[in-house]
């Protein structure tokens, strides 16, 4: 046995089939417990379900079959108006004079309910964004409840959060979040304005608003004050209608940095409160002396979750030059056993990629890494018929300045760019005008404090990767936003301090 | 052979080989991949019994067993194996002869291993004779623990050559080495020293098989495999008891390895109460309920 033998073995192997699949097989294992459905989504305003103003629908599309899956209200200016006049009324008459013991009581009892109606809500969720039932079971569900459950503990005793300085609440919250975790997403936005006392108005994402109906109805069923959240759905116009609106004293947007910049310009001089959590093209950095196999697993966590649908994606991965091939060939066989497919099915690791749209952003970003001669990996996997799909790939042979290296692809697509000594991983890992996250493999512990320590990325995991908590705060630098949500800092935005 | 594995070994991160472990448990096995799932398992069980009370009328019942799991409207496989200590080796010999089913002994003075190598060796060459094919040796955890990793390897290497024809399964107690990097390291060891397998537990110390223990062991035979091309079985053994464990174990070895390495010469079940809610699952696929435990014959 040589020194270094085992390693440098395995580089060589490229090819060798480990034959998947042929012995043994899994059935289809699709969930099927019936769902409550429904046929058309009303507004939540002043906690009644009402008809849009307009009185136009606009369908919702199941993106793994890409027919219609329902219809939803079609929120114009005057929902909106409607529902800021409900929340500032909310606000100043029932939740802002409440005790906060009170305030912790009723975001107690949603956590609950959302825990008791959590496979319903998954299944939903993974009917109407295509995500697998195996990360909305297991991953958005127990973190929504969670984050629920977080802050209701918060909601008395802000003082101590605060020492010394008095936390008062904003007001009215408008609210605007995506579609790539509609239900947690809006548990992260409204769990932590309520806490701190301030009412909302949430609008979902145009692609992935059913579940957000069915947690207003958890609001209304747990007997939350009327307005103290309103839910207004529509496409990209109703929301800003809503981060323009004058009763609105403070926003948060979470969404691409495209229109994250224009609502910092509409916001600008207005003296509304603002945070933005934006894209992010986080590197991915693994060191040769990393544990090999977990990192590969992390690295497989880190791109293709969501179907890569995550603003704080492993998008950029940065080998050190010596490991190389080695993790190059682990990928590829690695990303063979991923199964694509069915979102409702709970063996499938990749469900269906959100909308047609970005199906068509992520093709585009595919070719033109063809086009400027980088080489393209993918799985052999076969597609389902119909609705949206992207088969897991990698590009090898990526430099900097390829735009796969440089745009937010937002989709299971993976860059992999190498380095070869410690300080030009920080400097490439840098080299992105985003900074929301980023990781660090390696088995020396002093390395990742030290590494770490200069990366300009607002969540570092070490030998890890998308691992949240409620208790974390998250956000970003640059054009990744700013502000920060969960935690102790994501009480912060919600509050002035006298 | 000098031995300068330690150091070139991959690091094994425990946090991510428990997750990585535990992601095999959430796959759904239902109906027909349940059903094919289960018999391949009965057909990689090592059926077996490790008491100092084992008798040759007990040992009879456990190859009937071994041989007809289930009653035949079941169509249940026969194990791969029967598993006792070398003084019962030549009546479980007698009892399978034709049968196509393995006999396997523990030798090496199982399962301390606290003996002098001569001893050792003479218990492996007396269960050979009595017409053992399979050997399940221990390795000296005190040598390993200590860091004499040559004499570990030497030791492995003698017992195989001991074995002449019978195949070499190599026990780490996985429990006493307790670190991934030992497992990950132990397994190189062995698999460079001539085990045909890799064995996690001797059943006699717990913890026995775990999920991520074996993942890491697995893991190492996948490497092997692709840097050599040659295959080396795996054995969990001791603490598995119900039949979802063991989908679990065939999920993990399925989508590490391959479906390659679904079979009897590469992966085996070291197990004596498992056999028993696989008989009930399989009954439960095929009669649509569940039966009481009485209605299977004991082993």
């Amino acid at each position: 046995m040589e020194v270094h033998g085992i390693l440098l073995m395995i580089a060589k192997d490229d090819n060798t089939p480990l034959s998947p699949g042929s012995t043994w097989d899994y059935a289809p294992a699709p969930e099927t417990m019936p769902v409550n459905l429904r046929k058309q989504y009303e507004l939540f305003i002043n906690g009644q379900f009402v008809a849009p103003a307009s009185g136009k629908y606009f369908a919702s599309i199941n993106p793994a079959t890409g027919k219609k899956l329902t219809r939803i209200a079609h929120g114009t200016e005057a929902d909106i108006n409607a529902a800021v006049k409900s929340a500032r009324r909310a606000y100043e008459k029932v939740w802002k004079p409440m005790p906060p013991s009170e305030r912790g009581k009723y975001l107690f009892r949603i956590a609950r309910m959302i825990q008791e109606k959590s496979r319903e809500l998954a299944i939903l969720e993974s009917m109407d964004g295509g995500k697998p039932i195996r990360e909305s079971r297991d991953f958005d569900l127990p973190l929504v409840a969670a984050h629920f459950f977080y802050y209701a503990g918060w909601a008395d005793k802000l003082s101590y959060a605060f020492p010394g300085r008095n936390p008062v609440p904003l007001g009215v919250a408008g609210q605007i979040i995506p579609w790539n975790f509609p239900l947690l997403m809006a548990a992260w936005k409204i769990a932590s304005a309520l806490a701190c006392g301030n009412t909302v108005v949430l609008k979902p994402a145009e692609t992935t608003s059913v579940t957000a109906m069915h947690l207003a109805e958890i609001f209304q069923e747990a007997g939350l004050p009327p307005g103290v959240v309103n839910i207004v759905t529509g496409p990209g116009e109703t929301g800003a209608a809503l981060a323009g609106h004058r009763g609105i004293d403070k926003i948060a947007f979470t969404g691409s940095t495209g229109v994250g910049k224009g609502i910092a310009r509409q916001l600008a001089g207005t003296g509304k409160k603002l945070t933005l959590e934006l894209g992010g093209k986080a590197a991915n950095i693994v060191f040769d002396d990393a544990p090999i196999e977990q990192a590969v697993e992390g690295v497989i966590k880190g791109i293709y979750f969501n179907q890569g649908h995550v603003c704080c994606a492993g998008s950029r991965l940065l080998l050190q030059e010596s490991i190389h091939d080695e993790v190059v060939s682990r990928l590829k066989r690695r990303i063979e056993t991923l199964r694509v497919g069915d979102p409702l099915d709970k063996n499938t690791d990749i469900g269906a990629i959100n909308s047609r749209e970005q199906l068509g952003r992520i093709t585009e970003l595919i070719g033109s890494g063809i086009e400027e001669g980088a080489e393209l990996h993918q799985s052999r996997c076969a597609l389902p018929e119909g609705g949206y799909w992207c088969r897991p790939s990698f590009f090898t042979g990526v430099t900097s300045s390829h735009r796969i290296a440089r745009e937010e692809i937002f989709g299971p697509v993976l860059s992999i760019m190498t380095f070869r000594t410690p300080a030009e991983a920080v400097e490439r890992a840098n080299n992105t005008c985003y900074g929301l996250s980023a990781g660090i493999w390696t088995d020396k512990g002093s390395k990742i404090f030290k590494i770490a320590s200069q990366l300009k990325a607002g969540v570092i995991w070490a030998n890890t990767f998308n691992q949240f908590d409620p208790t974390s705060p998250f956000g970003g630098y640059k054009e990744s936003g700013f502000g920060r949500e969960g935690g102790l800092h994501g009480l912060m935005p919600y509050v002035s301090l006298e | 052979m000098s031995f300068s594995l330690r150091g070139t070994v991959p690091r094994i991160d425990q946090v991510g080989v428990e997750e990585r472990a535990a992601s095999f448990t959430k796959r759904s096995i239902k109906n027909e991949s349940k059903r094919t799932g289960l018999r391949l398992a009965v057909s990689m069980m090592d059926l077996t019994t490790l008491e100092g009370a084992d008798t040759k009328g007990k040992v009879s019942q456990l190859c009937r067993k071994a041989l007809q799991p289930m009653a035949a409207r079941y169509d249940c496989p026969p194990c791969a194996a029967v598993c006792v200590y070398p003084n019962l080796v030549a009546h479980a010999v007698k009892e399978l002869e034709g049968s196509g089913i393995a006999v396997a002994s523990v030798a090496t003075g199982f399962p301390s291993g606290q003996y002098p190598l001569e001893i050792r060796l003479a218990d492996v060459r007396d269960a050979v004779n009595s017409g053992a094919s399979e050997i399940d040796m221990v390795i000296s955890r005190g040598a390993f623990l200590e860091g004499d990793l040559q004499r570990v390897s030497d030791e492995i290497a003698a017992v195989k050559e001991a074995c002449g024809e019978a195949h070499l399964k190599v026990i780490f107690e996985t429990g006493e080495l307790q670190t991934y990097d030992n497992v990950r390291l132990a397994s190189q060891l062995a698999i460079e020293a001539g085990a045909d397998f890799i064995k996690t537990s001797t059943g006699k110390v717990s913890p026995a098989a775990t999920l991520p223990v074996t993942l890491v062991m697995v893991e190492t035979v996948r490497d092997h495999f692709l840097a050599t091309g040659k295959r080396i079985g795996v054995k969990p053994a001791g603490g598995i008891r119900t039949a979802k464990e063991a989908l679990q174990y065939l999920v993990m070895v399925k989508e590490t390895a391959g479906d390659a390495w679904l079979t009897a010469d590469l992966f085996r079940f070291g197990a004596s109460s498992l056999l028993g809610d696989v008989e009930l699952q399989l009954a439960k696929l095929a009669d649509g309920n569940y039966q009481s435990a009485d209605y299977f014959a004991k082993g």
